[in-house]
């Protein structure tokens, strides 16, 4: 539908506008410069799909060895592994703890690296320059290291095999990266704005909150959808330290589901599609906004 | 206390009086700055009790022979307590030198430069072709755009599971070769090509993130300029050459830098799609990870000095990195 009214209304938009100033130089290699562009991007559509798209085929063939013949499913399509998926797994269980995470992931994360963001861009504080650097390098920390000693940290502190222990591991991973992606945003911000709220009598908090968090909706869109996907991805550390299995997120249900329904591949992949949908969703809510968002920050440099 | 907001571009105000003693710059310093410690407060506390302490710790650990063994555990009702022991470097010696170093270390390592040189060139040259592709004024590029990135937007477990199905012997990847009758090659068990289809598939979940990200550089690049290009009859090669590419170079240097740190640290694709079936195309990440929780016992100590080498391979690695721009005049956007 949306693409209907595009097709309409934008070629009548560049004629009208364009065509007084300079008519011939862009529409010289017009056909067949958009045929090849056209085609490399279906090509590449068609690449970016095609395992997803395979995928959600492979999930309606009922038998367990149908992805072999994946010609015969199309006679034989079903819905029949979802429902025994959602019948006779744990699957709500691990989908209310991935949800349970996930949404403290990026509600605690997105909140902290805001205020941090906002911290870093407008004030130069001593330690700045550092502090900068730390962020940059706890991107770099490979998980290996950090394994043991988190875990026993967290056995430590009674936070293994609880919900908010799991938040603020990934809290570590992902605010590093959503704070220097706010900064980003938050530099474009016309510093006049931050004035006038002072001069109106706004104590610093009282700008960030009322002033400079509304307007800067694209970059936190894109901070949560950056912490959403991580934190719903994530396998190494919730194997870990999720120990009881309703408390598995749903990417160590799909490996727990691995060993337990051995070479059940049509049901592996209904429960692949079923992890799939919500992350996609997600994502669909918030994707106006990751042009704008991702790199607003990294083009003033 | 107007002087503690300052310009994003640094330039201090208001500072130039002789400085204080250290006590009153202390307090000045806090009675200024006191709301960005505040700000920040949280993240600092959060990193430094769940990653700074850990890594202390950490790199305590690889200075002792501890493994699965040797640690404290509870077993039961008893508890046994730690007999590891405190053996200096030798846990490094062993890896950088020791017998069978080469095996152990080097070849991972080497391999790890090849994936990471590999899948950062991949993703940033597609990136920034689609980027370019998608930024000019055509039908329905909302549409590609929402497909294009689907691979980031679905979760990487889910993905590489797709790609196994594809990858498999009897998979749709190899019969469609067969049916072309082109080689079919074990995609899952032979090293080399174990290798190929991990950078492949790597390649495919990593592209959209450069994409979007040249993007959105590019549609901050002044029209005006390509304008003025036009005028001066620049071709469009030479219009891509001085005004896209300088007009990406902050935005580039970024992206490619990040994407080197999370590349060289991918663990979720290579370590799904082969599981420990494939010695041989471990990068160094996963192979840190199989030693210290994939293999009994687990080796904690030598786990552990494999996660700091490879922080100190990625710290230097970015030190040269930042000095490289700052030589060129470019300042890094973090």
């Amino acid at each position: 539908m949306s693409t209907t009214t595009a097709e309409s209304s934008a070629p009548v938009k560049k004629d009208s506008v364009k065509a007084p100033r300079r008519a011939r130089r862009r529409g010289e290699n017009t056909l067949a410069g958009s045929l090849v562009s056209h085609g490399v991007l279906i090509a590449a559509s068609v690449i970016a799909l095609f395992p997803i798209a395979w995928l959600v085929y492979l999930s309606l063939g009922p038998d367990k060895d149908d992805y072999l013949h994946p010609g015969d499913i199309w006679g034989k399509m079903s819905f029949d592994n979802y429902s025994f998926v959602l019948q006779h797994t744990e699957f709500f269980n691990w989908l209310k703890s991935s949800l349970i995470v996930t949404l403290g992931t990026t509600a605690i994360g997105v909140l902290i690296a805001a205020t941090t963001g906002y911290a870093v861009s407008r004030m130069r504080f001593p330690g700045y320059k550092k502090f900068m650097w730390i962020l940059l390098v706890t991107q770099m920390f490979p998980v290996a290291v950090l394994m043991v000693p988190m875990y026993q940290i967290l056995s430590d502190l009674k936070l293994v095999d609880n919900y908010f222990g799991l938040v603020l591991v990934y809290c570590t991973t992902v605010v590093p990266y959503s704070a220097w992606l706010l900064k980003g945003y938050f530099d474009t911000i016309p510093f006049e704005i931050d004035e006038a709220g002072r001069v109106d009598g706004l104590t610093p908090f009282g700008t960030f909150l009322r002033l400079i968090l509304p307007l800067a909706k694209p970059g936190i869109a894109v901070a949560a959808f950056y912490n959403f996907l991580t934190a719903f991805s994530e396998v190494a550390f919730a194997s870990t330290f999720m120990l009881s299995d309703d408390k598995y997120t749903l990417a160590v249900g799909l490996q727990s589901f691995v060993s337990e329904h051995d070479a059940q591949r049509n049901l592996m992949a209904a429960t692949a599609v079923l992890i799939a949908i919500p992350a996609a969703l997600f994502f669909y809510l918030v994707q106006k906004n990751l042009v704008t968002g991702l790199t607003a920050g990294g083009t003033k440099g | 206390m107007t002087v503690a907001i300052d310009r994003a571009t640094g330039k201090r105000r208001g500072d130039h009086e002789p400085r204080p003693g250290l006590g009153r710059r202390l307090k000045r310093g806090y009675q200024k700055h006191w709301y960005a410690y505040v700000m920040i407060a949280p993240v600092a506390v959060v990193l430094g009790v769940l990653v700074v302490y850990p890594l202390v710790y950490g790199f305590y650990l690889t200075l002792t022979d501890a493994n699965s063994l040797n640690t404290a555990r509870t077993i039961g009702v008893n508890h046994i307590d730690a007999t590891y022991q405190f053996i200096g470097l030798d846990n490094y010696a062993d890896i950088l030198w020791g017998p069978t170093a080469y095996d152990r270390f080097w070849s991972h390592f080497i391999w790890t430069i090849v994936w990471t040189a590999a899948c950062v060139a991949l993703h940033y040259t597609i990136g920034l072709g689609l980027a370019l592709l998608l930024n000019q004024k055509l039908r329905g590029r909302t549409l590609y755009r929402l497909v294009l990135v689907l691979p980031w937007a679905v979760p990487t477990f889910v993905t590489v599971f797709g790609w196994r199905f594809m990858l498999a012997d009897g998979g749709v990847i190899n019969s469609a070769l067969d049916a072309l009758h082109l080689p079919t090659p074990l995609w899952l068990e032979d090293t080399f090509w174990q290798r190929f289809a991990a950078i492949m598939v790597n390649t495919w979940c990593g592209v959209p993130f450069m994409m979007i990200s040249l993007l959105g550089g590019l549609q901050a690049i002044d029209a005006s300029l390509y304008e003025a290009a036009e005028m001066d009859g620049a071709s469009a090669w030479q219009r891509f050459r001085y005004v896209t590419l300088p007009g990406l170079r902050s935005v580039s240097s970024t992206v490619v830098l990040l994407g080197i740190i999370w590349t060289f640290n991918q663990f979720a694709v290579i370590f799904l799609l082969f599981g420990n079936t494939a010695p041989d195309a471990q990068i160094l990440v996963t192979w840190a990870y199989y030693l210290g929780f994939g293999q009994q016992p687990r080796d904690f100590a030598q786990s552990a000095a494999y996660g700091m080498l490879l922080l100190a391979i990625l710290i230097v690695f970015t030190s040269f990195y930042r000095r490289w721009l700052n030589r060129n005049e470019q300042q890094l956007a973090i």
